[in-house]
Parts: C-alpha cells; structure tokens; sequence
C-alpha cells in the first residue's frame, strides 16, 4: 500500500517539476519578448474651469500614444499614458504627481494645463530630478530655474509681456498716432499676469493709460464696464480675458457701440469653435493673440494629418470641435518627449533633459527649440486679426482667410483692416 | 470719470441686470421665503433649465425663451418628485433643515455631473436677433440682450405674485408658509400645498435658465456662482415678499452696474454681499420681510 | 485616571506619527494623509458650531483662507517659521470668529448663514485685491529646503497638521463633556428657553465662534506650502464649505467622533477616487454619498451605531 502511494507521489511529483519549468519558460520567453512600457504620467484638469482646454489636449496626447505605438513603441517598447483628473484644483496636484512618482513610478512626467496647476506640482518633480513638460503656463519655472524644465508654448524668454507685445508694436506703425489706452482684463491668474505685462511694455512706448481695471470673473453683464471704456474714449483697447468674458465683452462692445482704432490683444476663448460659429461676424476686425491658425504660412508638416484625426474624434469625446488652439501644442510637447527619447534611446532624466536643451526639435507646430529656463529661445506668438466673417458657419473656420496673421513678419498672411470699424462693415 | 449721460446708463443697465436676477432669485423666493426649504441645488437647475432651453434652440431653431416656457411643466413635475423625497425623508421625521442642506448640496452635485456627462466641459451660447443689437433712447442705451430677460422677468415675477395672490392654491400657499396648523383646519393638506409650491419654485428655474442662456454662455458649474446671490436677494428682500425679492434683486443689479461703472468691477461683487450683511445688521427680517 | 485616557491617548497618536515619519518614505502618503487630517480638523472646528450649538456656518472658506493668507503675509513679510504662521493663523480667525460671535446677536438661524455666506465672498474680493500676497494671479511659494527633525519638509506638514488633529478633537471631546458643551447642546435645543434658564447664551455662543474660526485658521495656515501657491479661488474653493458641513453630517454631529469618522470615510474616499476612478463620476459619487447617508443615516454613522448597538441591548 505505502509503495504505490510512494509511486504515486513520486508521478505527481514528476508531473509537477515538468509543469513548474514549463511554466517558467514561458515566463521567461513572455517577458523578454514583451518589453515593459514605457509610462508617461500627468494630472489633466478633466473637469472644472480649465477643462475644456484640458480634455482636447489630453485626446491630442492619446493620438499621439496611439501613433507612436502603432509603429511599434518608442525605443522599442510601448507607451502608456497615465492620468488623472486634477478637476482644475491646485491642491490636488500635490497628491497626483507624489503619487505618480512614488507609488505609480512612471518614467517621465508631463504637467497639466495651466500655470496654476503646473506651479504645485514643480518643487515635486525638481527634488526627484525629472524632465518636466509643461503645457501653457506663463513664467512657472522664474523663481526655481530648473534646467529640465520645458515650456511648449512660444511665448519666448518674456512671456507675460509677449501676450501684447506685438499688439502695441503694431499700434505703433499706425498714422496718425495713437496716444491713449484702456487695460481691462479678469481677476484671475492669466489676464492679470499679461496686463501686468502690458504695462510694461507701454511704459517704453509712451502712450498713455486712460482706463486700467479689472473685473471679476464672475460678472453677468458687461454693458457698464464697456461703457466706463468708451466714456473714456481710448484709440486702443487692450482685453486680457477667459472664454466667457470674452465672449460677454465683445458682445457689449457692439451693443454699446465701442469702436477703438484697435481692439482685441489677450482674449483667451475667441479660438474656440463654439464662439466663433456663435459671434461670427462680430468677431471682424478684433485683433487678438493666437498660437496657431490654419493660414498658407503656418503649414507644418503633419499638421493637416494631426488635425484630421483629432477633428474625427472631437465630437465623441466631447472637446472642441476645430482644435486649433492647444491640442496641436499638446502633441507636439509629446513629439519633443519622443523625439529625444528615441534620439538618445535612453529613459534616464538627465540624459533625455540636457538632450532637449541641446536640440532643435521638428514638431507639428514647427521647429521648436527651447531657451536657458525652459521657455522657448524665441517667441513665436502670432498677432491674428478677424476678417471677412460671413455667418455663423463653421466651416469658414477650418480654412484659412478668417484669421490673417499679422506679425510676426515671418508669418505673415494677410494685411491689417485699419481701424477696427472698418473691418466691421 | 462721472458724467450724468454715464449715471443714467449705468442706473439702467442696473435695473435691466436686477430683472433677470429676479427671475433668478424667484424659485427661491418661494421654495426658501415661503417654504423655509434651503435648497441649495435651485441654482443647477437653472443652469439645467439653460441647457435645456440650448438643445431645443439646436434641434428645433425655438427661440431660447419660447423653449424656457415650454420646459416648465417638466421642471414642476421635477420639483414635485424631489420635494417628496425631501418631505419623506427629513421634514416628516422633523429633522432640522440643516440635514436637508446636505441633501441638497449631493442633489447639486448630482445634477452638475448629469450634465457635465451629456454635454461636456465646454461653454454653449447661442445666437438669437435680438443679442448683440441695442436701441437708444435718448442719452441711454438699451442692449437687447438684457432688455429682453428683464421684461420676461418681470413678467414672470408678476405672474408667480398674481397666482400666490389671486388663486387658490396661491393663497393656500401663503396660508401653509404663515400657520400650517390652521390651513390643516380648513381642510386643505399642508403637504399638498408644499409640494405645488415646490414644484412651482422648480418650475420658474427652466424660464430663469433660459434668460441666462442669452445673455451668456453657459457651463454645467457656474450654478455655483449664484447660490450666493440669490439666496441674498431673497434674504435682503424679505423671506416670503415676492415683491420684495424683485426690489431686492433691482437694488443689487444696480449697486453692481455703479460699482463696476465708477469704482472698479473688482469690488462690485463686494458691495453687494456687503450691502447684504448691513441689511442683515439693521434689519434681519429683510426690506419686506413679515 | 480616566481624565488621563484622552491625554495619554493623543499623546501616543501623535508619537505614532512622528514614528511613521521615520519610517515611511512614500510622498504620496504624506500628501494624502495631510488632507485627510486637515479635513479632521476642518470638520471638528465645524461642528462646534454647527453640531453642538446648531449655527450652520457657510463660511468655512473664509476663516480656512484667512488663515492661508495671514500665513502667506508672514512667510514674505518675515520668513516666519510654521510653528508661529500656525499660531497666527489660528489668532486671525479667532478674532474674526469673535466678530461672527457677535453677529450671532442679530442673527439667527438661517440668516447666519447667508451672513456668513456673504462675509466669504467679500473677504474673497478683498483678498483678490491685495496684490502684495498674490492677488488674482497667485503667488508661488517655496517650501524650505531643510527643517529639524525631519527629513524633508512634507514630513513636517505632515506632523504639524497630525497634532493639529489630534489638539482639535481633543479639544471637541474637551467642550462636549464639560459645562460648555451642554450649554451649548441648550442653545442648539433651545435658545430662548436656555436664555431663560440663565444659561450665558452669548458668551457660549463667542467661545463656539472664536474656537471654531481659530481651528479652521490654524488648518489653513499650513495650506500654501502644502500648495506651494496661494490664489483665491483655491483658497476659498466651495469644497472646503461643503466638506465641513458634510462629513460631521456624514459621521454624526453630536459627538466629537462623528467628525473624526465622517472625515475620515468621506476624505479617504475623495482621495481615493482622484487617483482611480479620476473624471467627472468623482462629483458623482460625492454627491450620491452626501445623499444615501443623510436620508438613510440622519444621525450619521455615529447614531447608527448607537441604534444597532441599543437594539442588540434591548
């Protein structure tokens, strides 16, 4: 009886041992063949006040994964995106990236939308030394000047004053003189940055300020500070302002009748699809800053295709329609990220960080090259003026002839209607 | 920078603002003034009114307001439903209002997140005749598209005060708000009456939703924008005083328009929480208020 | 010696802290913990108020960024170290808390609130106009580099707002056993009737303010360099308003447990969801949980205990 039993264990034990090193095999074959991702991770504000810009970057960024992963991966191995929502909260960011780094331990980081959310998150990522890509936020790295800081918008080594640099450069060029200005933007953390901006740029150029206020971003009706504008009778009117009160203040400006010689300068939200189908022609004549605009002087290649796929999938995620304003940025940082992993085939931070410094990177937005903190080594903002806006088609938008650059001159794609009413009839 | 062209302006544009916010306010002048229910949560529905008003007007090119008024039976059956649950759960067993708050905080939240989820993150605004032209009368202009929702407030208003005046179940309403007791005497169902006057509140949220449709873009949080102000101006005009809350809600609409006019905008929102809380001091029972 | 439990007991949670610290290297615990903790503090100040004396306080942001910003002022104006920002923060909100203490003469019930609604918004337009901490735009902060005893800063936060934690729901066990406490549970039941009973109705009411606004100010002081930046929307964010109302109703608003828990259940909760489910279903369930507890647990966990522990009893 105990010999059998003993047989028996002893063909189990067989059987077992045979199992066990198959098994193993496979293991081993399994992973050597299939190489382990590499993670990319980032808060993205979701939900709350910054995400519909949020959410159509983070779709760029998906396309851009998928891309990459569709030729095979970058360094041979397959990306992965790892986000979470940051629901627009600079205290939340804290929690997300220590937790990215420290408990997810991803192998490169990329920041969220926003100076305010790319700020919490910077003393984090520079005590563990990484590379971190920043997504549109004005002067994040000034006070820390971390070498592995990258900034993807071209706002240039002064960037809260390029927002209206080009503005009062052009202002400048007109005859006769203009003299006198109105200031007017949020009480929020951009249009204070770039009205602060303003003023020092105007304090060089020698016009005078006739109306310098600010208003909450809260406000319902617009028809008393534009009227407070107008009473003042200003040849130029600078706006530093988010989606809805730029939409709120080119609405009262026509119905209140304001009409500077020039008007526009930092409204955030005029780029977006839904604003542009819904004011259409009252947009004529706004001179405004922009990133990037479908004109025959800014064909990347590349970013016809980018737009295409992004626009097949706008509407199902629920983003903006058109994407002309930070998703083709969102993909092109990844672009850069890429580029130089591939380049230096290597996820070590110091290697792929002084590798950006060093290069020129060819993007869908163009060349990019970045400067001593971060930002890039030359502003590439665009100065835009609205022209020709027939209706509220939306199509109109998707071509060029709506939205000619005006500066700067390497850019250029169409010739300034002077002044502002003229471009209104 | 004064002049008396400017004044005049920033008076009218005030009062045009004072309208809406009436309209506004209204929902909470009957559920909070007469029902002593806080919800918190009207606000959301208004910006559920709005959206709804923006899907008819893109499906069915309805002006926004004509598609605010035909919503409003959906938004009463609306209140009727949730003033049961809350009467089911909190004012049956006699809990304090304090738990209904946090009922209504989560129904807040509920609501926003339904319409983050179907319509997304971003701003819709629409595009109707009448926004972005104005008249001018005299020295004053008159922007349409704050003309138009001060009217249809006020007609609103001044409806809501006929029916709680003249009808029945108005007067019923005003009857449950004084001696619920006494209305149970008569032979009328306290309850009953609540919840008309609930849903009535609700009701008026998809019209006030509309205005705010046209006179700027919306998205599914800036609700919480106006829980302040309307709660204030219900405060401030006296709890259970329609008429009240539209004095109160003209009164902030144009110690806003002044102080964004002379002052600097900044402050406007300020001056008026801090008109409230002078109020409060002086007079806690309100302008109107019993 | 049963005067001694809590002293001994607070004393050990904190020891266990500082232990941790030495322990654990994981940032992401430290941050969560941190919030967590602040939210403890937050809802026990709270409940003070609102729980043992029944005056809803809406204005949670206001005493929470006061501090935030009395402790930014310092930080530039003197390079203050956290220990005294703590102490300062929790003076400015004591102060404001008594002026609401006062308030609280004219004022009752729902008209408090909207009161102190309305004091969040204006000291909200005040702070976005004082451009020297920050104003609109925010001003970034740097957390020092090194501190003593610990090994970075974040473990510093970490401990102070432990203690702070620990000091607050003492101090809530504290007043609820003692004389303050029912005569707080008096005003809360009844203020007429406890006037009338020679109850000291106003100076109980200005020590519920002052102490309530003084724990929510020493919350907030640390709050910027938690952040490393100071601006006002985050600053007087609704959450905070909503949070302190919710997880004492949540937890139980009679004791000084059913803060503990309901901030304990609902903070973990929210910090959970931001990093797995982490889209707009997070205000869902936020929102779901605010109202399945407060239909179907009106006295909070706390209560519920007690009544499933009873009914075993009986």
């Amino acid at each position: 009886m105990i010999r059998q039993y003993r047989c028996r264990i002893r063909a189990w034990a067989r059987r077992g041992v045979l199992l066990g090193a198959i098994m193993l095999v496979i293991a081993w074959a399994s992973v050597s063949q299939a190489a382990p991702a590499i993670r990319i991770g980032l808060g993205m504000a979701l939900t709350g006040g910054l995400a519909p810009n949020g959410k159509a970057a983070l779709l760029a960024m998906e396309i851009w994964r998928d891309e990459v992963n569709q030729k095979g991966g970058l360094i041979g191995r397959p990306v992965e995106l790892v986000y979470y929502d940051d629901q627009t909260k600079p205290a939340a960011v804290p929690g997300i990236y220590s937790k990215l780094l420290d408990v997810d331990n991803v192998d490169f980081v990329i920041s969220g939308y926003g100076s305010n959310l790319i700020a919490p998150a910077m003393p984090i990522v520079i005590e563990r030394q990484r590379v971190f890509m920043g997504l549109f936020g004005l002067a994040n790295n000034e006070k820390f000047n971390y070498p592995y800081y990258f900034q993807i918008m071209p706002g240039g080594p002064s960037p809260a004053q390029e927002f209206s640099r080009a503005f009062f450069a052009l202002a400048t060029q007109q005859n006769p003189k203009l003299r006198t200005v109105a200031l007017v933007g949020a009480d929020a953390e951009y249009p204070h940055t770039a009205l602060a901006g303003a003023r020092e740029n105007l304090k060089k150029l020698g016009f005078e300020v006739v109306y310098d206020s600010t208003y909450p971003p809260t406000t319902v009706d617009y028809t008393p500070i534009v009227r407070s504008i107008k009473a003042t009778n200003p040849d130029i009117v600078f706006v530093a302002s988010y989606p809805p009160d730029s939409v709120g203040l080119v609405l009262a400006a026509h119905e209140v009748g304001l009409r500077p010689k020039l008007f526009g300068g930092g409204m955030v939200g005029l780029q977006f699809a839904q604003f542009q189908t819904k004011l259409g022609a009252k947009l004529n004549g706004i001179v405004n800053y922009d990133f990037w605009v479908p004109e025959p002087t800014l064909d990347f290649p590349g970013i016809n295709a980018f737009l295409k796929k992004y626009q097949a999938q706008a509407e199902k995620a629920g983003v903006d329609p058109l994407g002309h304003y930070l998703p083709p940025w969102a993909y092109a940082m990844m672009q850069v990220l890429g580029q130089a992993i591939e380049a230096t085939k290597s996820t070590d931070q110091k290697t792929v960080g002084d590798y950006i410094h060093a290069n020129a990177f060819d993007t869908i937005v163009g060349k990019v090259k970045f400067g001593a903190n971060g930002e890039w080594e030359k502003a590439r903002m665009l100065l835009v003026q609205y022209q020709h806006i027939k209706d509220n088609d939306l199509s109109q938008f998707a071509g060029p002839g709506k939205r000619v650059v005006l500066l700067p001159e390497e850019w250029k794609s169409g010739t300034l209607i002077y002044p502002y009413a003229e471009a209104l009839k | 920078m004064f002049s008396f062209e400017l004044l005049l302006n920033a008076v009218t544009a005030g009062l045009l603002l004072g309208g809406f916010y009436a309209a506004v306010s209204l929902g909470i002048s009957v559920t909070f003034g007469l029902l002593e229910v806080a919800n918190i949560a009207h606000p959301v529905f208004i910006i559920a009114g709005a959206y709804g008003a923006y899907a008819l007007n893109t499906a069915l090119a309805l002006d926004p307001i004509l598609a605010g008024l035909l919503l409003t039976p959906i938004f009463y059956g609306l209140g009727v439903v949730i003033y049961r649950i809350y009467y089911v759960s909190f004012e049956q067993r006699g809990e304090q209002s304090l738990r209904g708050l946090v009922f209504f905080f989560g129904l807040m939240f509920i609501v926003e997140v339904s319409l983050l989820l179907v319509y997304g993150v971003d701003y819709r605004m629409i595009e109707t005749s009448y926004i972005g032209s104005s008249v001018l009368i005299g020295p004053i202009g008159i922007s349409l598209r704050l003309f138009v929702p001060f009217v249809v407030g006020l007609i609103l208003t001044l409806a809501v005060y006929l029916f709680l005046a003249k009808t029945f179940y108005g007067k019923a309403i005003m009857g449950v708000s004084q001696d619920s007791l006494a209305l149970r005497l008569m032979g009328a169902d306290p309850v009953q009456i609540k919840t008309i006057a609930f849903g009535l509140g609700i009701g008026t949220a998809s019209l006030a939703g509309a205005l705010l449709l046209v006179i700027a873009p919306v998205e599914p949080s800036i609700g919480r924008e106006y829980i302040g102000r309307v709660f204030a101006i219900t405060v401030l005009g006296g709890m259970g005083s329609i008429g009240g809350t539209l004095v109160a809600a003209l009164i902030l609409g144009v110690a806003e328009s002044l102080t964004a006019t002379f002052s600097g905008p900044s402050w406007a929102l300020a001056v008026s929480f801090g008109l409230l809380l002078l109020a409060l001091a002086v007079r806690p029972a309100g302008l109107f208020g019993r | 010696m049963k005067r001694c439990v809590p002293a001994v007991l607070a004393l050990s949670i904190i020891g266990l802290g500082l232990l941790l610290t030495g322990m654990v290297e994981n940032r992401y615990f430290y941050f969560a913990t941190y919030v967590i903790l602040q939210y403890i503090v937050l809802a026990t100040a709270w409940n003070i108020l609102g729980g043992y004396t029944g005056y809803v306080n809406f204005g949670t942001p206001a005493f929470f960024a006061l501090g935030a910003y009395m402790a930014t002022f310092l930080m530039l104006a003197c390079h203050a170290p956290l220990p005294v920002l703590v102490l300062a923060g929790g003076l400015i909100s004591g102060l404001l808390g008594l002026g609401l203490g006062y308030l609280t003469l004219r004022l009752k019930g729902v008209f408090f609130s909207i009161a102190t609604l309305a004091l969040t918004v204006v000291l909200q337009t005040v702070m976005i106009n004082w451009e020297f901490v920050g104003g609109a735009k925010g001003l970034s902060i740097i957390r020092p580099a090194t501190v003593l005893f610990f090994s970075s800063y974040v473990k510093f936060l970490f401990a102070v707002m432990l203690c702070l934690a620990v000091a607050s729901v003492t101090i809530a066990w504290w007043i609820e056993h003692s004389w303050i406490g029912r005569g707080l549970a008096a005003i809360r039941d009844n203020e007429e009737a406890a006037e009338c009973m020679a109850v000291p109705t106003l100076k109980l009411k200005i020590l519920a303010t002052t102490v309530s606004g003084a724990l929510m100010g020493m919350a907030g002081a640390p709050f910027p360099l938690h952040v490393t930046l100071i601006e006002p929307t985050s600053a007087f964010n609704l959450d905070y308003a909503v949070n302190s109302l919710a997880m004492p109703m949540i937890g139980g608003t009679t004791t000084w447990l059913g803060p503990l828990v309901g901030a304990i259940l609902l903070g973990t909760a929210q910090q959970t969801a931001t990093v797995t489910i982490s889209s707009a279903l997070n205000l869902l369930i936020v929102g779901v949980v605010l109202v399945a507890f407060v239909i179907l647990a009106p006295e909070g966990l706390v209560g519920l205990v007690r009544r499933l522990v009873q009914r075993e009893r009986a």
